[in-house]
């Protein structure tokens, strides 16, 4: 067997476990171990810059998440929806399989590209890279020139989603709570 | 067989989503449902036996061009891991302030108490 196939294994029954278990902070755990497998696969896949996000991101993921779970009293979860709602959510998740059957037959099979076709745009970056660019990694030379515009706009909206956790982040300055209390009394 | 895994792995995420009430637990679920996207993206562009996009002196054009794997949905995705943590950050933020209200994680209890 394939190694990658044994960490997409891997992949699947951490996120079972992520999903199924009841104490918060193991589900959280596993999805970080999920993370992390997560890298290690691009890794074989040949992407070293995604790899290397992908740790990154993913540490803060966790110390995130885990700051969400951590000093918070209840820690474990019980029970799920009604019998509904999970009755729902299966048919959902059938319809949507079945919905996706049809593109898994388009699909190239694994290991063989579009690229290796010639219908794709990359070989073009592969071409031209480094003659227009100057950098010798296709992925950066994209990243940074080609699609320069994706990147300014990645930039944006993680700068405009921190400003937003900063702004429901934000407690009401002590000033103000104690004008507030003030006027209270005296009515 | 590895498309098929990665599905999987989206519909795993999707039911987590779909069927629990605890909110982080709905998060996880979001994050588990964006490893299997990226990973997807990444599984189209590799090449069997191929090397990373990376051209070192010693290489010629044709055999870089032979053996690269595909660096487009690796620049995407690169994009889409920073995003994806852009809309952790906000929704774990919300979590906190929800927990620091209400008291609990509970959507039920959530919407019971207001609303």
């Amino acid at each position: 067997m394939e190694f990658i196939v044994v960490l997409l294994v891997f992949m699947v029954i951490g996120a079972l476990i992520a999903a199924e278990t009841r104490d918060l902070l193991s589900a959280v755990i596993a999805v970080g171990a999920v993370g992390f497998i997560v890298s290690l696969a691009f890794l074989f896949l040949k992407a070293p810059d995604i790899a290397i996000t992908q740790v990154v991101v993913e540490v803060l993921t966790l110390v995130v998440l885990v700051r969400a779970t951590l000093r918070n009293d209840i820690t474990t979860v019980e029970g799920m929806r009604g019998k509904i709602g999970l009755a729902f959510s299966l048919v959902v998740i059938v319809l949507i399989t079945l919905a996706a059957y049809p593109f898994f037959k388009e699909l190239t099979s694994f290991g063989a590209p579009l690229l290796s076709q010639g219908k794709s745009v990359s070989g073009f970056f592969l071409k031209e890279g480094l003659r227009r660019t100057g950098a010798a990694n296709v992925t950066t030379s994209i990243l940074l020139d080609f699609r320069m515009y994706d990147t300014i706009g990645e930039a944006t909206i993680l700068f405009a989603s921190l400003l937003g956790a900063l702004a429901i982040l934000r407690r009401p300055s002590h000033k103000k709570r104690g004008a507030k209390d003030k006027e209270e009394r005296i009515k | 067989m590895e498309y098929i895994l990665s599905f999987v792995l989206l519909m795993i995420g999707l039911y987590c989503v779909t069927t629990k009430k605890n909110i982080v637990k709905i998060i996880i679920g979001l994050n588990i449902m964006e490893y299997a996207i990226n990973l997807f993206l990444i599984l189209i562009g590799y090449r069997q036996g191929g090397i990373a996009p990376i051209r070192t002196p010693d290489m010629s054009l044709a055999y870089f061009l032979r053996y690269s794997v595909d660096p487009l949905p690796q620049a995407l995705v690169v994009t889409s891991i920073v995003i994806g943590f852009g809309v952790l950050a906000l929704s774990v933020s919300m979590a906190i302030r929800i927990y620091e209200r209400y008291g609990t994680f509970d959507i039920n209890e959530i919407k019971r108490l207001k609303g």
